[in-house]
């Protein structure tokens, strides 16, 4: 199993973010770097969800919207290392829906389970797989990365224990 | 002008995230950025060689796809081209 690494800031904000737009879908994108043991992702943009006519649901970033926040993205010396969203009253699973519309190989597909407003399980799914007929979602193992201090240390420690 | 390349492209342009090219349009540009990275060519067209349905194309700000004259369109040397596979999803 590969392995995402989030800043601390990130993991709480994307599901804050899906607590935030509840009943409704939140979606943004996860910026990072690579390297050999996978992403590391340490700053996360707010998308608006464009699904208005169905946005308990289904989520969708305007494509200008992507094209800004690779620009500037790229401006920190950054790359788009996955994207997240959120499934109110459903579970942290990818669905039929999110894998059709899943193009960003390599990327990590993050999803937050809201349940009644309140941010749940959060899981993490590779898209592996070089083409569109052969990619597959590989679920990931989410570290969340403490700042360097105690406290933040035993917040991870809580984290793992809700799960 | 300069293209920009999204995350999981990026292994088949030689692990660039931007490529300048010289074109008079943003079709020239496309056939010699897949003239230089062959590889590409599968990942951004169908077999029939048209623009895959996910992958959009901004000359600058503007969706080609809604310039009155689409891949045709004229470009010279600050404009750029991002290439940007489409997201989105939902609960089932
Ligand atoms: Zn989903």
């Amino acid at each position: 199993m590969s392995i995402l690494q989030l800043k601390s800031e990130v993991y709480t904000a994307i599901r804050a973010h899906g607590e935030e737009t509840y009943p409704h879908e939140c979606c943004g994108a996860l910026l990072g770097t690579h390297d050999e043991s996978g992403w590391r992702v340490v700053d996360s943009v707010k998308a608006g969800n464009t699904r208005t006519d169905s946005a308990h649901n289904r989520y969708q970033i305007a494509p200008i919207e992507l094209v800004r926040i690779q620009r500037a993205a790229r401006e920190k010396g950054l790359e788009i290392a996955g994207f997240y969203h959120s499934h109110p009253d459903h579970p942290a699973q990818w669905s039929r829906t999110d894998f059709a519309e899943a193009h960003w190989l390599g990327c990590s597909y993050v999803i937050t389970a809201v349940a009644k407003g309140k941010a749940s399980v959060t899981n993490s799914f590779l898209l592996a797989g070089t083409t569109e007929e052969d990619k597959r979602f590989e679920q990931e193992t989410i570290q969340v990365e403490a700042s360097g201090e105690l406290e933040d240390v035993q917040e991870v420690t809580s984290i793992k224990d809700q799960k | 002008m300069t293209i920009y390349i999204p995350t999981p492209l990026r292994t088949y342009a030689g692990g660039k995230d931007a490529i300048e090219i010289g074109a008079a349009t943003v079709s020239e540009a496309l056939n010699s950025l897949t003239n230089s990275y062959p590889e590409l060519r599968k990942h951004l067209f169908t077999s029939e060689g048209k623009v895959r349905a996910f992958v959009n194309l901004y000359l600058n700000d503007e969706d080609v796809r809604y310039l009155p004259e689409k891949e045709n369109s004229q470009v010279s040397g600050k404009d750029t081209l991002s290439i940007i596979p489409s997201i989105a999803g939902g609960t089932f």
